[in-house]
């Protein structure tokens, strides 16, 4: 028979963490390689620490009281850890939900009275499940910030300018061209130019999904930048289906030399720099050789 | 209009920053996949739709888009509606006119997405935000 529920439960602590840590490595087969056991161990000491220190008669009916501040605290670093860690929400829930468990498993054995297990239990149940759900937010809002992080990385795809000829240079755009990308592709064209000297860029567009007016007045731009530096600007990579967009939307392209291809493009700009792609006959061959 | 439209799958996603014209738009090409619509409307679809979401970003400080699928008889196609409560438009005339533009743009926008479109709609109340309404049919 027991009295008061959290000192009864603070007596028991280390049997709860025991029982707790027992149900964890049963349950979580898997995540045995993402944390070591005595890491979970600390964790898990500290958690029941920080929960059973601060837990009275009067805020177990209230998960918000600032007693469990941080109790709070350490379930979000935990969770936050585990998402960036990769564990699965399963993993990350049963984490906690196996401390309930444990914690009534111990209070089954202290009570002899069924009506006011059955109280107590429920009383806890309610608080440990307030901190289930914390648990959860945490690790989703973990998750998020991965997310986040790789649409910038995704975003951050680097557009390398090549070099296909003396004095010529491709540059193929990959994905969605918004302002802060058309920034990056401008500034390294320009830069290229400068470097090698060249005095046509190629920028191909096979790889831009849609061109709206937006993406084609950043194009224009990209045009009329490179023109000022003394080089000529082809666009290539018009696919039939953006071709006829582009004539619906109205934008007028025609000030710029537009190809279907880059090799097409590429034809353009040997010839417009008088220089001659030939299949070489074998007798040729022969006489470089020496 | 003598048939009445319904509609079959609705998705409506919130607008708030520009990485989500990439998202949208995205799912305006599963729902135009869906009903077997050809390339090229596919692609002039989802030039409207892109044209509109950054109108929403850059004028409406973003909103509300839904793209569903509708048929209307024997017809199938995708309907996009964009919804924000910006600061509406003043002369809707002139902003449908060709190179007509309050933001430094090429002013194709509206009138451009016009012509990618079968049926277009737009209402704006100033001060109160705008509202765009776009058909496109598979065979349109």
């Amino acid at each position: 028979m027991f009295v008061n529920i959290s000192t009864t439960l603070k007596k028991k602590k280390s049997e709860i963490l025991e029982l707790w840590i027992k149900n964890q490595l049963a349950d979580s087969h898997s995540s045995e390689d993402l944390i070591s056991n005595k890491e979970l161990r600390g964790q898990s000491e500290e958690i029941v620490n920080a929960l059973l220190n601060n837990l009275n008669e009067n805020n177990i009916n209230n998960s918000q009281s600032s007693d469990f501040d941080l109790l709070a605290e350490l379930l979000g670093a935990f969770s936050i850890m585990r998402a960036k860690q990769g564990f699965s929400p399963r993993e990350t829930g049963s984490f906690i939900l196996s401390l309930k468990e444990a914690i009534l498993e111990v209070l089954k054995q202290e009570s002899a009275d069924p009506n006011q297990l059955f109280e107590e239990s429920l009383k806890l149940s309610r608080l440990l499940d307030n901190f289930t759900i914390l648990t959860f937010e945490t690790f989703i809002k973990g998750r998020e910030e991965v997310i986040l992080r790789q649409t910038d990385e995704i975003t951050d795809i680097s557009t390398p300018v090549i070099k296909v000829w003396d004095g010529i240079l491709a540059m193929p755009i990959i994905g969605t061209l918004d302002s802060a990308r058309t920034q990056v592709v401008m500034e390294n064209l320009l830069q290229e130019i400068v470097n090698t000297g060249s005095v046509i860029a190629i920028l191909d567009i096979s790889g831009v999904p849609t061109v709206d007016s937006l993406v084609a007045q950043h194009l224009l731009k990209a045009v009329s930048a490179t023109r000022l530096m003394g080089a000529d600007c082809i666009i290539s990579g018009i696919r039939p289906e953006i071709a006829q967009t582009i004539v619906h939307l109205g934008i007028d392209l025609s000030q710029i030399i537009t190809k279907a291809s880059l090799a097409s493009a590429l034809q353009y700009a040997f010839k417009s720099l008088r220089l001659e792609v030939r299949k070489t006959s074998l007798e040729n061959k022969a006489t470089t050789k020496f | 209009m003598t048939t009445m439209i319904s509609s079959l799958t609705k998705e409506i996603l919130i607008i708030s920053r520009e990485q989500d014209v990439v998202p949208f738009r995205n799912r305006v090409k599963e729902h135009a996949v869906k009903i077997k619509m050809g390339l090229v409307n596919q692609t002039k679809l989802m030039t409207a739709a892109s044209e509109m979401i950054r109108n929403m970003l850059r004028y409406g400080e973003g909103g509300q888009a839904s793209v569903e699928t509708i048929s209307k008889g024997s017809q199938s196609g995708v309907r996009l509606i964009f919804v924000d409560k910006g600061p509406g438009i003043a002369d809707i005339q002139m902003a449908m006119k060709d190179g007509f533009s309050t933001g430094k743009s090429l002013g194709l926008g509206l009138p451009g997405t016009k012509r990618l479109v079968n049926e277009f709609d737009i209402q704006s109340e100033l001060g109160k935000g705008t509202v765009v309404m776009l058909i496109k049919w598979a065979n349109g």
